[in-house]
């Protein structure tokens, strides 16, 4: 990974130019006909900025992995799941999976075990606005705009606010 | 108040009554089960929560619908379940109850679902594991004497929300031997925490409990007048089994009075629904045109029934 700017000194980035980014990176590969599921929140929220960008025609599905999370020994049951909605058969499907942030990998696992019980696509790719490294599994990301490094303890979160528009906040633990 | 159902953080490790659980509890318990609707609906109905985790049923007392929508939510978060037959095993060798708890802890259980004939006996299980010093094994109260049952308040309050979206603006009526129904109690509790403005109860003076007025309930003992208005039925079975003395003429005096017919329900708003935690005594206190009828949600609570068990599992596995 190339040597990048501190981002919690540098302007923060904007989140939905990045969408539009992402959604250019995506568009080569329509002729697939992908179908689109965001992960529950930001991911939820970016699949609809493609769909838009991209004149998506099918509804995107949504997923929440809390029901597949490997720290549920330790956290115990997300207080606020919310239900999984896959409008769509992903039986032989090419699948974009949407998240806002790539890190250690466990989440696109748990979304994978999921969508997996859903039926058999033909393959799945990840879509994501950041990837952040720190990687504790052999996952990556197909389609990714933003390379961004972060100190341990630092979190980039994506937030909608009122008015609709997403954009970063970078919190520090 | 130490309430024994929660953790230091506040969370809920037991489930043993809805007396005493807050708002906010009651509405994570129904909003998760919204989220296990979805997955009784998939081809896999299964999720991987509970994997590896043992659930024993503890039954000492019969039940079928009960034990079998706890057994079905059970395996769907993929928990081993194992159902004992109190009734033919230890107990009836001279085992006490305590000595059974520490012996299926000694086979590694992480959760016990106890239906018992006395009221308190979840409670005293889940204090003994916490003096044993085993935090980590949980205890579901799946009905108590006539104490409580928490899981199908919780399913009838699933039921209300889906049907009728917001509990702030009802008027619900509790119907027929409210004096033997843990169902009524644990009801009544749930309704009150969830800020319904007006429940009522409606029943002949033999079978409601006295001072349910103390609980903030209506009370009434006519139907005609009870039955005028109300958004929610919820009926009652006539609990023969519990009934000692004579309460009651006749089961046949009983279902012109108090069981709900056509011409009663008529009196409900039109678009009310009504509710029966089964199994039903048709001709007792329910007709069939009614319990067949287009405002019986009596089987959907049913499947509610085993999104809310598969909450309240996984909520209290968890903490």
């Amino acid at each position: 990974m190339p040597l990048l700017p501190d981002v919690s000194t540098s302007p923060p980035a904007d989140a939905e130019a990045q969408c539009r980014q992402l959604a250019e990176l995506i568009r080569p590969h329509l002729h697939r006909h992908p179908a689109f599921i965001g992960i529950h929140s930001g991911g939820a929220w970016i699949a609809e900025r493609l769909k838009e960008s991209l004149g998506l025609s099918e509804g995107i599905g949504l997923i929440d992995v809390s029901f597949y999370r490997d720290d549920f020994a330790e956290k115990g049951l997300h207080p606020q799941v919310k239900p999984t909605v896959i409008p769509f058969d992903v039986e032989g499907r090419h699948l974009i999976l949407v998240d806002d942030v790539l890190y250690t990998g466990r989440t696109t696992r748990a979304a994978l075990n999921e969508l997996f019980d859903y039926g058999r696509p033909a393959s799945v790719s990840l879509a994501v606005l950041a990837d952040r490294g720190g990687r504790e599994l052999p996952i990556g990301a197909t389609y990714c705009v933003w390379q961004v490094e972060l100190r341990d303890g630092q979190n980039l979160v994506l937030t909608r606010h009122a008015d609709g528009q997403l954009a970063w906040r970078l919190e520090n633990a | 108040m130490h309430n024994p159902q929660l953790n230091k953080d506040g969370e809920l490790t037991h489930l043993l009554s809805l007396d005493g659980l807050p708002e906010r509890i009651l509405t994570q318990i129904l909003d998760t089960a919204e989220s296990f609707m979805e997955v009784s609906a998939r081809d896999v109905k299964k999720v991987p929560l509970l994997r590896g985790k043992s659930v024993f049923n503890l039954f000492f007392e019969n039940s079928t619908r009960t034990r079998t929508t706890f057994e079905i939510a059970a395996k769907r978060l993929s928990a081993d379940v194992i159902n004992l037959d109190i009734n033919k095993s230890s107990a009836s060798k001279g085992e006490t109850l305590l000595d059974t708890i520490d012996n299926l802890v000694a086979m590694h259980a992480n959760l016990f679902v106890v239906r018992h004939a006395s009221s308190g006996a979840p409670y005293l299980i889940a204090e003994h594991l916490q003096n044993i010093g085993r935090d980590d094994v949980h205890v579901v109260n799946a009905g108590d004497g006539r104490h409580a049952h928490p899981t199908q308040g919780l399913l009838d309050m699933y039921t209300i929300r889906h049907y009728k979206k917001d509990f702030t603006q009802l008027r619900v009526a509790i119907v027929g031997d409210i004096l033997h129904s843990r169902v009524a109690r644990s009801d009544i509790h749930a309704l009150t925490t969830l800020g319904v403005p007006e429940v009522r109860a409606i029943g002949p003076e033999t079978l409601l409990p006295k001072h349910l007025d103390k609980l903030g309930v209506h009370v009434f003992h006519d139907m005609e007048q009870g039955l005028k208005d109300v958004d929610v039925i919820i009926m009652l079975r006539l609990q023969n089994e519990r009934m000692t003395g004579a309460l009651l003429p006749s089961a046949g005096e009983y279902f012109r009075h108090y069981g709900l017919t056509p011409q009663k329900l008529a009196l409900a708003k039109a678009d009310a629904i009504v509710m029966h935690p089964g199994p039903m005594n048709r001709g007792v206190e329910i007709h069939s045109a009614v319990a067949d009828g287009p405002q019986a949600v009596i089987l959907p609570q049913v499947t509610f029934g085993i999104a809310v068990r598969m909450a309240v599992m996984s909520i209290v596995a968890g903490n």
